[in-house]
């Protein structure tokens, strides 16, 4: 029997408003626990295919829902409570470099509180201790205090790796979370979201520009070329072919 | 070895150069026409050796005489003129800083106008500004206090809406995507990014505030320069010269202090 | 899981609210800061602002004089600072001079200078040289030395060493370094600083003649004290547009010479 799946996507289209096509009628199916990994030329729209799925980038055409509800429509408070459940990673790491970690990953909580509560930082003592658990998972609980511009590169993104786990989300979407961060680095950030995927059960969808580290951590890839999803299928049956038709992207001309 | 002759240099741009050169000399040289280069004063070499002597024997009884009209005493106004001058300028600088900010989501006429009204600020006269508020509150420290609050808005609104201009937007971004909505991204993400730049920039202004508040004494707004002002009057060079020598330590403390904190903060 | 650790007491934080509440207070006393009796003459200030809306432009006329004078003095003052602090900034940067005495000493000097403020220099000069525009050219050119000395040693300092290497190598003495493989690396500076300078000049010595030291300000000072805030308020007006005027001009030649 087939489990719902997390993330659907039904014809889903982005188109600029100076005409540029950033998605082509993409269909998508994602199912729990998956890792999912998005590869293709920068510029292919990997990037707004992830902002699309929190919405982070409106789109043109097409619905997408989360948990067989839909993003796309949901207004307000209904869109705040989606993307609650959806954590996010970033390429650059996106923390507030001259506040504490502890205060960086606290922000993850954002989406369970009244806005006048922030407006005065209160975070209740039980969340405190949650994103404490979270900086455990990823090591850095002697880190807490520490203001987030003194850590390492690889040190900082496993902090927003915790800021998005203490949201306790379904989903993760991290948007080449490893693109300026060196080898040994690379392998300890692409670890913890293996663990997280494993030990936690949470949805990984993932933007990758090196196909090794697609192939090493994901169990399926999506090719994206020119907006288009050009393959989509388990890990191994990507063989080389399929790999360099999707980074071939940019000759062929497009309607 | 097979040579040949250098080709010559390029010419377009050289000869351009060289007629903006000559242009900048003549206007120099324009400069110097109706000049009374020669009408000085025939004593100028008497009093700048009368005031060097002065800098030399600083008149030290005037240091402090407990009467509140002394040294210290006027300096200490001074500091206190340019220190809450700049906080009231602070406050007042918010709103505009982020009107005259060019950020995404905002149309550019908005902030082209808020950023001229900032020019018009920081071009009038402080020299002005400080009699108009004389007329307002009467001769005294808190006419400084307006002129340096109302004064200083022109460049601090400036630095902040520079501020806001350069902050990433990745926090935020990072905010929303965690559930926040825009009041959210505002506390949690945009104040801490600007919050210590925002006291940098108040510190900075706070220095070139002690300078201002030194002189707006000679107009009657309080602070050292009323003192001194009287002792150049006098010719009491040795006033003068100790009060000279009080500024002077006075604002390389105040630079040194707040360059400090300054560093720390960034 | 371990619980959270209690937060490292920020006394630094607690210090600087306290200094800066206390500093408050005592500075609002000793000022005789009272913003609610500001509110209540707020009509006063209005006035004369009102005043100042409605300039007099018959008076137009006979600011253009001192308005050219203003300019002539900011331009002198630039240009005698600037070419003392050439050489000067060259004194005091490590990375040409290298005995530790008379870097310290020099720069001790420049710190100096750069405490006073412009219009203390003008009523000192003032009263050394007399009332006029000489005066004003004294006190910016000076200001100009202390301004464009600081920037510009900074900027000698940060200079790439390689091509001082490579002269050195090439047997050259002081002179040619400085001619050779300083020069061309820190001209475009100069020129930028310069600029810079001479914007700055043009808005102080507009009221320099306050005090005496030529210019419009000697205008200025003479409306004020008869009350006339309508030629005032033509002058900050003319005032504002020159400004505006310069700093354009000074980006565009920036761009041309650089």
């Amino acid at each position: 029997m087939q489990a719902k799946p997390v993330i659907k996507f039904d014809n889903v289209s982005k188109t600029y408003p100076n005409g540029a096509k950033g998605l082509k009628d993409i269909n998508l199916e994602i199912m729990p626990g998956e890792f999912v990994v998005v590869v293709g030329l920068s510029g292919a729209g990997k990037s707004t295919l992830m902002r699309a799925v929190n919405r982070l980038h409106d789109i043109t055409a097409g619905d997408i829902q989360i948990d067989g509800q839909s993003i796309t429509q949901a207004k307000g408070k209904q869109l705040l409570e989606i993307r609650r459940n959806i954590g996010m990673i970033f390429q650059n790491f996106n923390l507030v470099k001259r506040a504490t970690v502890l205060k960086n990953v606290l922000t993850g909580r954002v989406g369970y509180y009244p806005t006048w509560k922030m407006v005065f930082g209160l975070f209740s003592k039980g969340d405190k201790q949650r994103a404490y658990n979270a900086l455990q998972q990823v090591e850095l609980a002697d880190k807490v205090y520490a203001r987030a511009d003194e850590l390492s590169g690889g040190q900082q993104q496993r902090v927003s790796i915790a800021r998005a786990l203490t949201q306790e989300p379904k989903i993760i979407l991290a948007d080449e979370p490893v693109a300026s961060l060196d080898p040994q680095t690379t392998k300890h950030v692409m670890d913890d979201l293996k663990r997280i995927n494993q030990e936690l059960g949470i949805t990984v969808l993932i933007n990758l520009h090196s196909v090794e580290l697609a192939q090493t951590y994901g169990t399926r890839i999506i090719g994206i070329r020119d907006g288009e999803k050009v393959f989509d299928g388990p890990v191994a049956s990507a063989d080389e072919a399929t790999i360099s038709a999707i980074y071939s992207g940019g000759e062929e001309a497009n309607g | 070895m097979k040579t040949s002759t250098l080709p010559d240099a390029p010419r377009a741009g050289r000869l351009r150069k060289w007629v903006l050169w000559i242009a900048l000399i003549l206007v120099i040289g324009w400069s110097f026409t109706g000049m009374p280069l020669l009408q000085i004063k025939d004593n100028a070499v008497e009093v700048a050796g009368a005031m060097f002597s002065g800098l030399i024997h600083p008149d030290w009884g005037y240091v402090w005489t407990g009467d509140g009209e002394d040294l210290v005493s006027t300096l200490l106004q001074t500091i206190a003129i340019a220190f809450i001058g700049t906080f009231i300028s602070a406050i007042i600088s918010l709103p505009f800083a982020f009107w005259a900010a060019n950020t995404k989501h905002k149309n550019w006429l908005v902030s082209r106008s808020g950023k001229i009204i900032l020019t018009a600020i920081r071009t009038f006269p402080e020299i002005v500004l400080a009699l108009m508020f004389i007329k307002a509150v009467g001769p005294g420290a808190f006419a400084g206090v307006l002129a340096v609050g109302v004064h200083s808005v022109g460049m601090l609104a400036k630095l902040f809406s520079e501020a806001i201009e350069n902050m990433d937007g990745g926090a935020g971004e990072s905010v929303t995507a965690a559930g926040g909505n825009r009041l959210d991204v505002t506390m949690l993400a945009s104040f801490p990014q600007l919050l210590p730049e925002f006291v940098s920039n108040t510190l900075y202004r706070f220095e070139l505030a002690i300078r201002s508040a030194s002189i707006l004494g000679i107009i009657g707004a309080g602070g050292i320069g009323t003192p001194l002002i009287f002792a150049i009057s006098a010719r009491a060079w040795n006033r003068v010269g100790i009060i000279l020598l009080g500024i002077i330590l006075m604002v390389t403390l105040v630079d040194y202090v707040s360059g400090a904190i300054r560093k720390r903060l960034v | 899981m371990a619980e959270l650790p209690k937060k490292p007491f920020a006394w630094q934080k607690w210090v600087l609210g306290v200094v800066m509440v206390v500093g408050l207070i005592i500075s609002a006393q000793a000022t005789g800061t009272n913003l609610p009796m500001f509110f209540q003459n707020f009509g006063q200030f209005t006035i004369i602002f009102q005043q100042m809306l409605s300039p007099d432009w018959s008076y137009t006329a006979y600011v253009v004089d001192p308005l050219i004078e203003t300019i002539k003095m900011a331009i002198l003052g630039t240009t005698i600072g600037s070419v003392l602090a050439f050489p000067y900034a060259l004194l005091v940067a490590r990375n040409i001079v290298t005995n530790r005495w008379v870097v310290g000493i020099f720069r001790f000097i420049l710190n100096v200078i750069r405490t006073i403020p412009d219009l203390l220099l003008a009523a000192i000069f003032v009263a050394i040289v007399g009332i006029g525009p000489v005066a004003g050219v004294i006190t910016l050119a000076i200001f100009t030395f202390g301004m464009v000395g600081k920037l510009f040693y900074e900027a000698v300092e940060t200079i790439d060493e390689g091509p001082i290497e490579a002269i050195k190598a090439a047997g050259a003495g002081k002179l040619e370094i400085i001619r050779f493989a300083v020069i061309p690396q820190v001209s475009n500076y100069f020129v930028s600083y310069v600029l810079y300078a001479f914007e700055i000049n043009v808005r102080a010595s507009t009221v320099l003649g306050y005090l005496g030291a030529g210019g419009i300000g000697v205008f200025l000072q003479r409306a004020l004290s008869q009350f006339r805030y309508d030629r005032v308020g033509l002058m900050v007006l003319v005032i504002f547009v020159v400004v505006l005027v310069i700093d354009y001009v000074s980006g565009k030649l920036r761009e041309a010479l650089i």
